[in-house]
């Protein structure tokens, strides 16, 4: 037994902890998701399920589960089983760095925002290999699509990270939110406003999150690179979505609103609770645009993100240098 | 400066944003407009200008009899063929007035033979035919068609759809009539069954 290194059992540990919590919250999320979307359109969302619908994502989640999985034919069987596996696991990985806590980090790393930044990358992947390996025009149409957003928008997020790494001095997570304070006015998104909304609408398109669901778009796709998937083939592509929704708020959170830090006390509470509003926001902007074109798209991204990240580095790193 | 203009429009139209989000938010405080139905009913407010199956509007002294006079409006302009009218025929007369005619005729007098009373023998209704255009309502002469206010109206069996609408009248008018006195529950929930759209 002694031959067990602790640092590895703590690891097991975090990962289990992240799976618990990557599912849990991603049944809150469909919840919240479809109560926000009904209410917005007046309606009451899922309701009957439960007290108030709240069983729903659990039958929807059995649901799933008992679903018979299909491979269409001709399609190549290795690599459209690969893809939902692919879009997953690599997810758990990116809980690792985050800080939710004082002490409640998976891993401390130095290097723990290049990790999320590199490992998120494996989502572009897993969407290539689905619309592919479908056989599938529209799933190679949602690949294509997915391929060429992914890739774009993940230049302005680097870009923007990068300014309160310059900031800062650090790629460590926990130490950046130590740099910050309790208070609103001590957290970085003061300094760098227009750091912290290029870094949202980034994320926005590297979730693939309306208006920038162009792999999915389903009035023109079907369902985009997951058209052909049932059942948990599917089910691993959706919790995939969430958690990924949830990695980028918690970066945002812990780059820009103080992470754990707050009013009065500090804790993982803290935390929470600010992932949350800004889930909350993305769920609302979801149910209020429409999607865009792919041209308008891309046009955000090269013509009006870049540049404003660029510029955005270039005072920063100036201004660091500076004083 | 042109150019400058174009950024800033842009820019400045950013807004837009804003005021969608404030619409949806909007719409998400507000108070829902879904029924969940089993447990909660429409009210007379929220069907006004609901188009159920036709129905007959009876004569304001005779609820039981129809306003309608047979005059095959209705039918005619039906384009999907679901209304059924035929004419009440005219009373046969008796061995005693037939005699009386006859005599009559013969003494050289004027003889007034029994006209069909202008009132339809049956009027039927294929609901299931029907595409609720309106065509009947708007060409009954005699206001005697209407949309019933019935919501609620599900059967599994395609006979139900296949309604005679004078036996309905004439049940719709025995209820109204029992109702009026006492309001009793059991009534009222036959009379939202079959719908009496209040006049106006």
């Amino acid at each position: 037994m002694s031959q067990i290194p602790v640092e590895l059992v703590k690891l097991l540990i975090a990962l289990v902890a992240i799976a618990a919590f990557v599912g849990l919250n991603g049944l809150v999320l469909v919840y919240l998701e479809r109560k926000i979307a009904g209410h917005v359109q007046r309606r009451p969302g899922p309701f009957e399920v439960g007290p108030h619908g709240i069983l729903q994502p659990l039958a929807d989640a059995v649901k799933l589960i008992g679903k018979q999985l299909f491979t269409p034919s001709g399609a190549d069987k290795l690599l459209f089983w690969m893809a939902p596996v692919l879009s997953f696991f690599p997810v758990l990985l990116l809980f690792l760095p985050l800080p939710f806590g004082p002490t409640a980090t998976g891993m401390e790393m130095d290097l723990g925002l290049l990790l999320i930044l590199a490992f998120s990358g494996l989502n572009v992947l897993a969407i290539c290999l689905a619309g592919w390996g479908s056989n599938n025009k529209w799933g190679i149409l949602g690949a294509a699509r997915g391929v060429a957003q992914s890739v774009a928008y993940e230049i302005p997020l680097l870009l923007s990270v990068l300014a309160i790494s310059f900031q800062t001095g650090s790629l460590n997570l926990s130490e950046i939110v130590q740099t910050q304070g309790g208070w609103p006015w001590q957290w970085n998104v003061m300094i760098q406003p227009l750091a912290f909304i290029i870094y949202f609408v980034s994320a926005l398109g590297e979730t693939n999150r309306a208006p920038f669901d162009l792999p999915e778009a389903e009035s023109e796709l079907t369902a985009g690179f997951h058209t052909e998937y049932s059942g948990m083939g599917f089910g691993m592509f959706f919790l995939a979505e969430y958690a990924n929704m949830i990695v980028v708020c918690s970066v945002a959170v812990a780059l820009f609103l103080g992470g754990w830090q707050g009013p009065f006390f500090d804790g993982a509470w803290w935390f929470l609770a600010k992932v949350y509003l800004l889930l909350v926001v993305m769920i609302w902007l979801r149910w209020t645009y429409p999607r865009v074109r792919f041209d308008q798209l891309l046009n955000i991204n090269w013509k009006w993100l870049m540049p404003l990240a660029l510029l955005n580095l270039f005072i920063t790193a100036f201004v660091t240098k500076l004083f | 400066m042109s150019a400058i203009k174009k950024i800033w429009d842009d820019v400045t139209s950013l807004w837009s944003l804003i005021v969608g989000l404030k619409v949806t938010g909007k719409n998400f405080a507000d108070k829902q407009v879904t029924l969940h139905y089993p447990r909660e009913t429409v009210s007379e407010a929220q069907i006004e200008g609901f188009r159920g199956p036709l129905e007959l509007v009876g004569k304001p002294k005779k609820p039981e009899k129809p306003k309608c006079i047979a005059c095959m409006m209705c039918v005619t302009a039906c384009p999907s063929k679901c209304i059924t009218v035929v004419k009440a025929k005219a009373p046969k007369p008796t061995e005693a007035e037939l005699q009386a005619m006859k005599e009559a005729e013969e003494r050289g007098e004027k003889v007034k033979k029994p006209k069909a009373p202008k009132e339809p023998a049956k009027f039927l209704y294929d609901f299931s035919l029907c595409s609720l255009c309106g065509s009947c309502v708007e060409n009954c002469p005699v206001d005697s068609l209407r949309y019933s206010s019935n919501v609620y109206f599900t059967s599994t069996d395609r006979k139900d759809f296949k309604m005679d609408l004078l036996g309905r009248l004439k049940k719709q008018a025995e209820v109204a009539k029992s109702a009026e006195p006492v309001e009793s529950p059991e009534a009222a929930v036959e009379t939202s069954e079959n719908s009496t759209r209040k006049d106006s």
